[in-house]
């Protein structure tokens, strides 16, 4: 759904999806989507299971690119660029574009490890700069104070709000600028939601955040901006208190007020 | 039928007693101004009670209701116009009491020829009716009847200036019936207070339907 304003400066957003179609073989899973992000904010997208907002999420790193079937029309572009154009090579757009899943999924390895993966998979060998990176991003990622004292610990002894915290420092050692989460708290408990939620809120002064969730409370309580999909059409994409107060469209109400069917 | 669909629709009953409540209250208290009937005066006084109860009652379930649902979009809007309008039906049964209270404390019949003359009863009737047509919109949801209100609510105001205006002109031949002329004003004032309720409700009624703010605009 195209923006009100006319005159549109690319500069001003982090992302841009232009006329997007997705496929997969014969089902259009995607209908001409288009939407503009704007820089350090945080977009939650939500929709019944199956309406494509995950498809969309996955594009933003090309995660659908070895799906069978697969095919895509249409334009998303990252700070100006062609994400899909073919000089584009995916490791590196996977590195400015980070994602977190809904179930937290660390490797079975030290928590230090686990940070620095996507460095030392790169070949970043310098101890500095590994210890570096490991340090800031649990800070960051608000799981330093917790763990400092024994980073050699499995990552899969600590709890489940704290793996997904950790995932989200994995994410952040590579230095993203965009991190794309899918559910991201959705297998957690309030606590570690709430914990979750905050770090949201202190991540978007740095990075530009696009969020999966199927709670509604949830987009009220993090996100600036929501997009609402269903059949693989982008139905409306206001800013969150628009849509949760005075929806545009009878099918966002339905489907925010539970009402859908 | 959803799951939000059944606090929702209780509320909405709720608040449609309350509205048959007040309304009661309302009609009573004229037949009282009308016939100077204390004992009724009384009935309403004691029956304030009730109204003070169902307001409370009201508020919990709202408050109960946003607390468990976390409502959104029309269901917020809903619930915030309830709370409101439960606010503003409880002034007017308030008001109700006011008037009867003057009934109770007067000594003598009022007298006849300023009743007739400040034109309280067709205002008290408009008032009344005023009340019937927001509970109608409210029932059927009807925003059009809504609308209408403000008109009435207009012809409050313009019998209340009237009113004052015919009052003071006929206390300058005959001050003796300057008690009397005290006690109209006074129930003309509530009446118009009454206005400005049922116009808030008209309001609320709006915004929660049309998700459109008539609060502190201009109307056309």
């Amino acid at each position: 759904m195209a923006e009100k304003s006319e005159v549109v400066n690319f500069m001003d957003y982090k992302l841009t999806a232009d006329k997007v179609n997705v496929w997969y073989g014969n089902f259009h899973a995607l209908k001409d989507i288009s939407m503009r992000i704007r820089p350090n904010t945080v977009t939650a997208l939500i929709g019944p299971s199956g309406c494509g907002k995950s498809t969309f999420l996955r594009l933003l790193n090309r995660m659908n690119d070895y799906i069978e079937g697969f095919r895509m029309e249409g334009h998303i572009l990252i700070d100006e660029k062609n994400i899909y154009a073919k000089r584009v090579r995916v490791e590196e757009l996977r590195k400015e574009v980070g994602m977190v899943f809904q179930k937290p999924n660390p490797f079975p390895k030290s928590i230090y490890d686990n940070v620095v993966y996507g460095l030392t998979i790169r070949n970043v060998r310098d101890k500095k700069t590994l210890d570096e990176a490991c340090e800031n991003s649990l800070k960051q990622a608000a799981l330093w104070d917790e763990v400092k004292d024994d980073l050699k610990k499995s990552a899969l002894a600590l709890s489940g709000g704290q793996q997904q915290r950790l995932c989200i420092a994995r994410t952040l050692a590579v230095k993203p600028t965009i991190i794309l989460m899918d559910e991201p708290a959705s297998a957690l408990d309030p606590i570690s939601t709430a914990k979750i939620e905050e770090l949201i809120n202190e991540l978007k002064k740095y990075y530009t955040i696009i969020i999966v969730t199927h709670n509604m409370q949830q987009a009220g309580r993090i996100s600036d901006r929501t997009a609402f999909f269903y059949l693989g059409l982008l139905i409306e994409y206001d800013t969150t208190a628009n849509i949760f107060t005075n929806p545009k469209e009878e099918k966002t109400q339905s489907y925010i007020t539970g009402r859908f069917g | 039928m959803s799951q939000i669909d059944n606090p929702v629709q209780n509320l909405k009953h709720d608040l449609e007693d309350m509205f048959q409540l007040v309304t009661t209250q309302l009609t009573k208290a004229k037949e009282a101004l009308t016939k100077f009937d204390k004992d009724l005066a009384r009935e309403v006084v004691q029956m304030e009670k009730r109204v003070n109860g169902r307001e409370l009652h009201i508020d919990r379930a709202a408050e109960n209701f946003i607390a468990l649902y976390a409502p959104v979009a029309i269901d917020l809007r809903f619930v915030l116009a309830v709370l409101k309008i439960n606010n503003n039906l409880e002034r007017i049964g308030d008001i109700a009491e006011g008037i009867t209270k003057y009934i109770i404390e007067k000594k003598e019949l009022f007298d006849a020829k300023l009743m007739e003359e400040s034109n309280i009863l067709p205002m008290y009737e408009a008032a009344v009716k005023m009340l019937t047509d927001a509970k109608t919109a409210f029932e059927k949801e009807d925003t059009l009847i809504a609308r209408k209100i403000f008109k009435s609510d207009e012809y409050l105001d313009h019998i209340n200036i009237e009113a004052i205006r015919t009052i003071t002109d006929g206390l300058k031949n005959d001050p003796a019936r300057i008690e009397d002329a005290l006690y109209i004003i006074s129930v003309i004032r509530k009446l118009e207070r009454i206005g400005d309720q049922v116009k808030n409700i008209a309001e609320e009624i709006i915004f929660y339907i049309e998700a459109k703010v008539l609060k502190h605009a201009e109307r056309k």
